[in-house]
């Protein structure tokens, strides 16, 4: 089957999932990262790469964070960046988006960094540009935010170094959660050892079996020796429907605490994409915690996106 | 015509040599050798031991500063550049195995003025081959040897540290 991410020539040109994306590709994009880290050391933390480039980030959707660290990733590779926020009208968005990027292609972009509400945004835009055009998806629904997937292994790569031995729980909002999705795909690409899934059963999609995840609704048994945790953000819109009773009650359950942390093998790193709601999904005892890589997050979250904005620009045409 | 390939330890004792008297016109405490990977970057090696240098030594990667970035893309694995000293005000000795048309020192001393401010930049080749397309000329030599267009050196370390060099038919189009 046609993979929408490649071009024929097998190379990355669009990043729209973690899903589908094969071993060797996903190895480049953390390689490649590496070598964007040290950058952040230098005086001058730019290199010449997209010089010319114009990068414009399209946000359908709020996002202060993932907009900042897209920009600050395409200014260090010297790309002019552009950000527009864009609120998606509620009717006949599929027409007013394509005229969009139209009107932005004929303004000679050469990347899209799209965030929109709808899943398969980014495909709609990726399958409506022409070739020298590359499109990187910054979160689409509930379906997929690559990126952030990438981050997040390249996180785990850094302080854990090889996945074929290592235990991560997923633990939170799992049904509605963009990053837990592109997480599971990219740790099975991996090769990951295990991997867990632990919410209350109304915050659990079906499926994850399928997957290849084990589920659990018990937080001490799902943590259990684990190497690795990633919190989810517990969004507070959840709270207003039937899926939750309260966060006090949330928090007690799944919480994660050090009490519930000790359950874990005691090397374990904690990570969250944030925006963190301390005492909701995180106590802040282990939000600041040794053991928490959350700003180490941020930092690679950067050298990432350089990494995959680099690639996609460099495939040919 | 065969070419009759010089010996490469010849050609590296010929540049250390050329190092050794620019050393001498530098002040011994803000000078540092940088290599450009991969080549260079071996050739700083066996020089740092070779004239005993106490400070640190750096290598740069053009990779991220190449002027053929949209042609090549970025597909092999690409080693950070390290530049383990700070920049402004010293001596920079770059150094590396083969100058051909200059477009890598021009990438390498733009990426060097993104650490600081040398007081200096000079370069040291173990072999120059000629088809310069930039306005670059080395301060050390180790020899020169024309070559033409579609083949290329190949510098090589053995165990023992020693170096050979090859020649190598391009393929077309690379």
């Amino acid at each position: 089957m046609h993979n929408p991410q490649l071009n024929r020539h097998g190379e990355l040109t669009h990043l729209l999932s973690t899903e589908g994306l094969p071993k060797d590709i996903l190895t480049h994009i953390l390689d490649t990262a590496q070598t964007f880290v040290p950058l952040a050391e230098r005086e001058v933390k730019k290199v010449p790469l997209l010089r010319g480039k114009s990068v414009f980030n399209l946000f359908f959707e709020n996002s202060t964070r993932t907009r900042t660290t897209f920009e600050i990733a395409a200014k260090r590779l010297s790309a002019d960046v552009f950000n527009l926020n864009i609120n998606a009208s509620s009717t006949s968005k599929g027409e007013s988006l394509l005229d969009t990027i139209s009107n932005l292609t004929a303004m000679q972009a050469d990347i899209f960094v799209v965030r929109h509400e709808a899943s398969g945004a980014p495909y709609l835009i990726a399958q409506h540009v022409e070739p020298h055009i590359h499109v990187v998806n910054a979160g689409d629904g509930r379906h997929a935010h690559p990126t952030q997937g990438l981050l997040d292994m390249y996180t785990i790569r850094h302080f854990k170094k090889d996945f074929s031995n290592l235990t991560v729980a997923i633990v939170g909002d799992i049904l509605h959660s963009r990053v837990a999705r592109s997480d599971i795909h990219a740790l099975t690409t991996l090769g990951a050892a295990e991997i867990r899934a632990i919410a209350p059963l109304t915050l659990l999609p079906g499926g994850l079996e399928q997957m290849g995840v084990r589920v659990f609704t018990n937080m001490e048994q799902g943590l259990k020796d684990v190497d690795v945790i990633i919190m989810l953000r517990l969004q507070n819109e959840r709270m207003k429907g039937a899926l939750l009773p309260s966060s006090q009650e949330y928090f007690k359950h799944y919480g994660l605490t050090r009490e519930k942390l000790a359950y874990a093998k005691p090397d374990a790193i904690v990570m969250h994409p944030g925006p963190m709601n301390r005492g909701v999904e995180i106590d802040s005892a282990v939000a600041d915690g040794d053991q928490a890589v959350i700003l180490n997050q941020v930092n690679f979250g950067i050298a990432v996106r350089m990494a995959v904005m680099s690639i996609v620009a460099g495939a040919s045409q | 015509m065969e070419l009759t390939l010089p010996r490469a330890e010849d050609l590296y004792a010929h540049m250390k040599a050329g190092i050794e008297e620019l050393l001498g016109k530098l002040d011994p405490d803000s000078v540092h050798l940088v290599g450009i990977y991969s080549g260079g970057a071996w050739l700083v090696e066996r020089l740092q031991k070779d004239l005993k240098l106490q400070n640190p030594s750096g290598v740069i990667n053009t990779s991220l500063y190449r002027d053929d970035f949209h042609k090549i893309g970025l597909h092999s694995q690409v080693l950070p550049s390290s530049i383990p000293f700070e920049v402004n005000g010293k001596h920079i000795i770059m150094v590396d195995d083969i100058l051909y048309t200059g477009r890598t020192t021009r990438a390498a001393i733009n990426e060097l003025f993104d650490y600081g401010r040398p007081a200096s930049i000079s370069l040291a080749v173990l072999i120059d081959r000629g088809g310069r397309e930039l306005p670059v000329s080395p301060n050390v030599c180790g020899g020169v040897i024309p070559l033409e267009k579609g083949t290329s050196f190949v510098l090589s370390q053995n165990e023992q540290r020693l170096f050979d060099i090859d020649l190598k038919k391009e393929n077309v189009g690379a």
